[in-house]
């Protein structure tokens, strides 16, 4: 009987095959980069990577609870210009008041969605189209349409230059504990597995008696809140609220998704893989950025988008064959 | 003694369609209970009333002599009813453990799903019916049979009362159908009582204790089964004494005999598809209705599938008269085959369409001159299958999914006749339509079968295969076994020539 | 007896108070329209001013183009992401092809090429997100967010990431020319719309594309070539993508890659849902999705005029896409 509950690695492989490139390549990558450039494994560029990332960490692993269940939020990068508005607007009170207020903004625009979805029924693609308009256009309303700069007097300026314990900058340490609790949640919890079972059959779900519907809000919730600390992270990365900002978030954070292995019928995905997903994105953009440092090439920041679309083709190339192989198994 | 479940008067309907009406069902403790009935007898809507998922109109369920109160799934699983449905109820993307506990997680201290424990707990559970598999891998990664068995162990795991089983056994062979009805035996020596519901005859009296029969939203009868027979069973089930049964002229597709069949239109020789065909072969000739018989499972949907190129052939060949390879259903209708579909709403009417379009719709590339449609050709020709189908509609721009389904299904036979195909596959042609239509349908088809259409005929009704095809292949297990040949067919026949076999090879 | 008689009547009943509601909702868009324009003449200032009209016009042609073949693809059952940056492509292709020395020197050649070679390119891409979608079996979304990415990334790649700005009137005419006063792609727009119009109703390939979106596995079983069917309506898409791209360049007689159909994704799919085109597919309303741009652009027209800001505009456009689902989704129950 032990023998079955020990670690077998390559029952292991064969089980998350389509995580699984998304680690090896992140590796490959981090290696790469250590060898070719100096200052690649810096305390600096690690700091400052992880720093500006951090939001689109966040947003990528709330949108991979909503795409676990079979639905989208596109809303997430209005909803965070949104609340970086509000947070800019908090700052003065500093960041005890900045904090909760920016992710109950967020939290409150999830509900909208949820609402959308679960009550009326409305397919969430359009349902969170429609609040990633209002979100927008309400961004733009209480802002004037200028950016909001922060009040550099109160300890909100903390938060993104201040180092936690003289070790990390205040806000990876918050997107550690948020990764952390949502892998917690999602693995730990029964909600957390109802998720899953959502996407992966939720007629099925239904018949298990699972609370199906609190699940579903649960999620788009979440995902709001999410994005509303990636609004927070953003005012204080910028020194100000960017009610402009956040223009195609929620398609990187799809990306990031995708290409940390969930599947985007739903049923199956993990919060780790779609932070490495999420950071093997960020990856394309400083490795280029070290690159034209060498002084050998020069290519322009936008390849960035190129590479991008190459890996996301690349990855869903492989998993539309996982996919395709796992569904003549069955039938 | 205490019924654990008295079901009694059981009213429903579905906007207007009556579904259930007087329909029961008692159910003693720890004993092994069958229903049967045809399809849309009411079975399905009886057990869903019972586990909550539908809410009945009028009647009373009780549950060990208290009314029950049950209106989610949820709640009959806290009752103890648990149901294993024909579709799985399971998800198959999740790992054995969690699809066995989701719900019902052990719990540490801090509140978090203790996993150690519930694979430990899901390996003792699974142990207990003899089944050693890694609970930690994907449900799907297993064979159905297994998947099957994993749902009963959730329904354990519940401390159920009832364990309700929907077709348990329709996708498993024969030694998987063997440890099934070992935990069955598990399960009535433990005082669960089972609900078992089953197309397979022979199953019942292996493993039941008493069976109730539905027809036509009532129930017809309740048995101890060591008490009845097979043929009393069926005949309970048609509504007709066994006497009447083997009584002619009960169906339209009949009186064709006479005709002489033509030559081959094509030819099927030891066939076998990944989806479950074994070694089939049947020949079709013009003139003829060729009737595939056996029971549900045995590879009559599928022996369609593989001649109409939805299925590739693992060995055998199809000999179609030199028209080629057939590989596509584009293919097979160039070649001049055309196949009504069993299940009418997802593979058959588009909803939205009209009723022209829906009937043109196998016909567009014939209707099509550089790629512009001849509309006017197109309604004539529509014109003409309305009236000589006799479809009930207020026009050919009516959309079909406001036709009854009579006449949705005539649409769908007038968009194959409208090809002049030279063979014509029907899955269920008269499966869920009035007894009007029903026969109106099956005289279109032995009209067009007079002028020398071949067709391959599916029926669950054993009647109108009996009635009306020429000669009948038996298929068993992916198999064909025999052919019999009218005339001279009766039910009694057709169901020896099933049953035969299966008592040939369980006793082997 | 007695009972399929009172089935009948019920289902009769029945009937009458959905026809009611298809009315209803089936004129919903146009009672929009009336509604809008009326509260126009009361209140805009020199709302029945010609200059009104033009710069309407002008506006909402793009997104009525583009809408055009986003409804063939949610007819399918399917979306397109990647409309705005194929835009962006094919928009920072033509400058480069008539500001290049080859074209200096043969201008009648350069311009055909300007026009069809990002058409052209544009096509391509069209192909590609087909064939993701029907041969690799990938999600719509999925698929064409692909190019949605990349698609503006190559645009600014071949740029350099620079607004290229140009005198070429002949080219030009495509954003600017007058006919009778009005602009030369208000025409293109009706034009396109009765072509793709007559192209639904009266062919094989229309009636095909709507038997996939509504019933897929039923259009492949009556022998509907279901990949080449979605391929040809994710062409069609990109390629009017490209067209409509051409155009912004031609009206700002200048080319921005990173500004080009931004949005234009979200816009088209608005407009074509407020058109009453339904997202399962199986319906492709095309003068419903020219009116759904048109009362898109109304709308932000209406706002501005009256001194509301462009924002409060998109939280417009936000409750008008809702209404109209949710109108959707109470007839389909």
């Amino acid at each position: 009987m032990l023998d079955t509950t020990a670690f077998d690695l390559r029952k292991y492989i064969q089980g998350n095959t389509h995580s699984l490139g998304v680690w090896i390549v992140l590796i490959a990558l981090i290696g790469f980069g250590l060898m070719r450039y100096d200052n690649f494994g810096g305390a600096y560029n690690i700091s400052s990577f992880l720093n500006y990332n951090a939001m689109f960490i966040v947003i990528s692993v709330g949108m991979c609870f909503v795409i676990m269940t079979g639905g989208i939020d596109l809303s997430v990068g209005s909803v965070a210009a949104f609340t970086s508005v509000i947070a800019a607007y908090l700052s003065p009170y500093g960041i005890q008041v900045a904090l909760p207020g920016a992710v109950i903004v967020g939290l409150a625009l999830g509900g909208i969605n949820a609402f959308f979805v679960v009550a009326m029924r409305i397919p969430p693609f359009i349902a969170t189209l429609a609040t990633m308009l209002g979100a927008k256009g309400g961004a733009l309303v209480i802002s004037g349409a200028q950016t909001i700069s922060i009040d550099w007097g109160s300890n909100f300026t903390k938060l993104g230059m201040e180092k936690a314990f003289g070790i990390l900058p205040w806000t990876i340490v918050i997107t550690a504990i948020v990764v952390v609790g949502l892998w917690v949640l999602l693995e730990k919890t029964s909600l957390g597995r109802t998720v899953l079972a959502i996407g992966g059959g939720e007629d099925a779900s239904v018949m298990m008696g699972l609370n199906v519907t609190r699940a579903k809000v649960l999620v788009y919730v979440l995902s709001g809140g999410c994005a509303g600390l990636a609004g927070l992270f953003l005012a204080s990365g910028f020194g100000a609220g960017q009610p402009l900002e956040g223009v195609g978030w929620e398609l990187s954070a799809i990306a990031s998704v995708v290409v940390g292995g969930t599947l985007l019928t739903g049923g199956m995905g993990s919060v780790a893989s779609t932070v490495a997903g999420a950071l093997l994105l960020g990856l394309v953009f400083n490795i280029l950025n070290f690159e034209n440092g060498l002084g050998k090439i020069s290519l322009s920041a936008y390849w960035q988008m190129v590479i991008r679309g190459g890996f996301l083709f690349a990855v869903i190339v492989f998993q539309s064959r996982v996919a395709n192989s796992a569904k003549k198994g069955t039938l | 003694m205490q019924h654990l479940i008295e079901m009694s008067g059981i009213k429903k309907s579905f906007a207007g369609v009556v579904a259930l009406q007087n329909a029961s069902l008692h159910i003693a403790p720890g004993e092994v209970h069958a229903i049967i009935g045809q399809n849309g007898a009411g079975k399905s809507t009886l057990i869903k009333i019972l586990t909550g998922v539908y809410r009945k109109d009028a009647g009373e369920v009780m549950i060990a002599g208290i009314p029950s109160t049950i209106s989610t799934p949820r709640e009959a699983q806290d009752a103890g009813i648990a149901t294993i449905y024909q579709e799985l109820s399971l998800v198959p993307l999740r790992s054995v453990t969690e699809n066995v506990m989701m719900g019902y997680e052990p719990r540490t201290r801090l509140g978090m799903i203790d996993w150690k424990t519930a694979h430990k707990r899901t390996r003792e559970i699974l142990e207990r019916f003899g089944i050693d598999i890694d609970v930690k891998a994907q449900l799907g990664s297993y064979s159905t049979a297994i998947q099957q068995l994993v749902a009963i162990a959730r329904a354990v795991s519940l401390n159920a009362q009832l364990v309700i089983m929907d077709e348990a056994t329709s996708s498993l062979d024969d030694q998987e159908i063997e440890i099934l009805f070992g935990v069955v035996r598990e399960l009535k020596k433990a005082g669960v009582a089972v609900l078992y519901i089953s197309h397979f005859l022979d199953e019942l009296y292996q493993i039941c204790d008493r069976v109730t029969i539905m027809r036509d939203g009532q129930t017809v009868g309740q048995h101890v089964i060591a008490e009845t027979t097979k043929l009393g069973l069926i005949s309970e089930m048609l509504g007709r004494d066994a006497a009447e049964i083997e009584a002619a002229g009960m169906t339209a597709l009949g009186g064709g005999e006479a005709t002489e069949p033509g030559s081959a239109l094509f030819e099927a020789s030891h066939i076998s598809t990944a989806r479950g065909l074994r070694d089939v072969s049947v020949t079709v000739r013009k003139g003829e209705i060729v009737g595939l018989g056996g029971l549900l499972g045995s590879g009559r949907t599928e022996t369609a599938r593989a001649l109409f190129g939805l299925d590739t052939l693992k060995s055998g060949q199809i000999d179609n008269l030199g028209k080629g390879q057939i590989s596509t259903p584009a293919e097979a209708i160039a070649a001049g085959i055309g196949f009504l579909t069993e299940d009418r709403k997802r593979e058959g009417i588009v909803p939205h369409m009209s009723v022209r379009e829906n009937m043109t719709l196998a016909l567009l590339p014939k209707l099509t001159k550089l790629g512009k449609l001849d509309r006017k050709r197109e309604s004539e020709l529509v014109e003409k299958f309305i009236k000589a189908l006799g479809i009930k509609t207020s026009g050919m721009e009516q959309p079909i999914r406001e036709l009854s389904g009579g006449n949705q299904q005539k649409v769908l036979l007038a968009r194959w006749l409208a090809l002049e195909p030279e063979v014509l596959i029907l899955d269920e042609p008269t499966r869920g339509v009035d007894v009007g239509a029903k026969f109106e349908i099956q005289s279109i088809i032995r009209s067009y079968v007079d002028n020398g259409l071949g067709v391959l005929l599916i029926s669950s009704e054993f009647e109108e295969l009996v009635e009306g095809a020429d000669r009948i292949v038996v298929l068993r297990d992916g198999r064909s076994i025999k052919e019999l040949e009218n005339p001279g067919i009766t039910e009694e026949s057709l169901i020896a020539a099933i049953a035969h076999h299966h008592d040939e090879e369980s006793a082997a | 007896m007695n009972t399929q008689n009172k089935s009948a009547f019920a289902t009769s009943q029945n009937a009458l108070t959905r026809m009611d509601w298809s009315q209803l909702s089936r004129h919903g868009g146009l009672i929009a329209l009336a509604v809008i324009l009326l509260f126009n003449l009361l209140f805009t200032p020199n709302f029945l001013h010609p200059q009104t009209l033009f710069v309407n016009i002008s506006q909402v042609a793009t997104i009525a183009i583009v809408a055009v073949g986003m409804t063939l693809v949610i007819a399918t059952g399917g979306i397109d992401l990647s409309v705005g940056a194929i835009m962006a492509l094919s928009g920072a292709l033509a400058p480069l092809i008539f500001t290049s020395d080859f074209a200096l020197a043969n201008p009648e050649l350069g311009l055909i090429l300007s026009i069809g070679v990002p058409i052209l390119v544009a096509l391509a891409c069209g192909v590609f997100n087909g064939a993701m979608v029907s041969i690799l079996n990938v999600q719509p979304i999925v698929a064409t967010l692909i190019f949605f990415i990349s698609g503006r990334g190559i645009a600014l790649v071949l740029t350099n990431g620079n607004l290229q700005t140009f005198h070429n009137p002949a080219f030009s005419y495509l954003g600017t020319g007058k006919i009778f006063g009005l602009p030369f792609q208000g025409y293109l727009v009706l034009i396109i719309a009765v072509c793709v119009w007559w192209v639904m109703a009266h062919t094989k390939f229309g009636r095909q594309l709507l038997a996939v979106g509504g019933n897929e596995r039923a259009a492949e079983l009556s022998g509907v070539p279901v990949k080449r069917v979605k391929i040809g309506a994710y062409v069609i898409c990109a390629g009017l993508s490209g067209l409509a791209g051409l155009i912004v360049v031609a009206i700002n007689s200048a080319s921005d890659a990173a500004r080009i159909g931004n949005l234009m994704e979200l816009d088209a799919i608005a407009a074509a849902v407020v058109g009453g085109t339904l997202l399962q597919g199986g319906k492709a309303p095309i003068f419903g999705a020219i009116l759904g741009a048109v009362i898109i652009q109304l709308v932000k027209y209406t706002l501005l005029a009256n001194g509301v800001a462009d924002e409060v505009a998109l939280i417009a456009k936000a409750g008008i896409i809702v209404l109209a689902v949710y109108v959707q989704q109470a007839r389909k129950e």
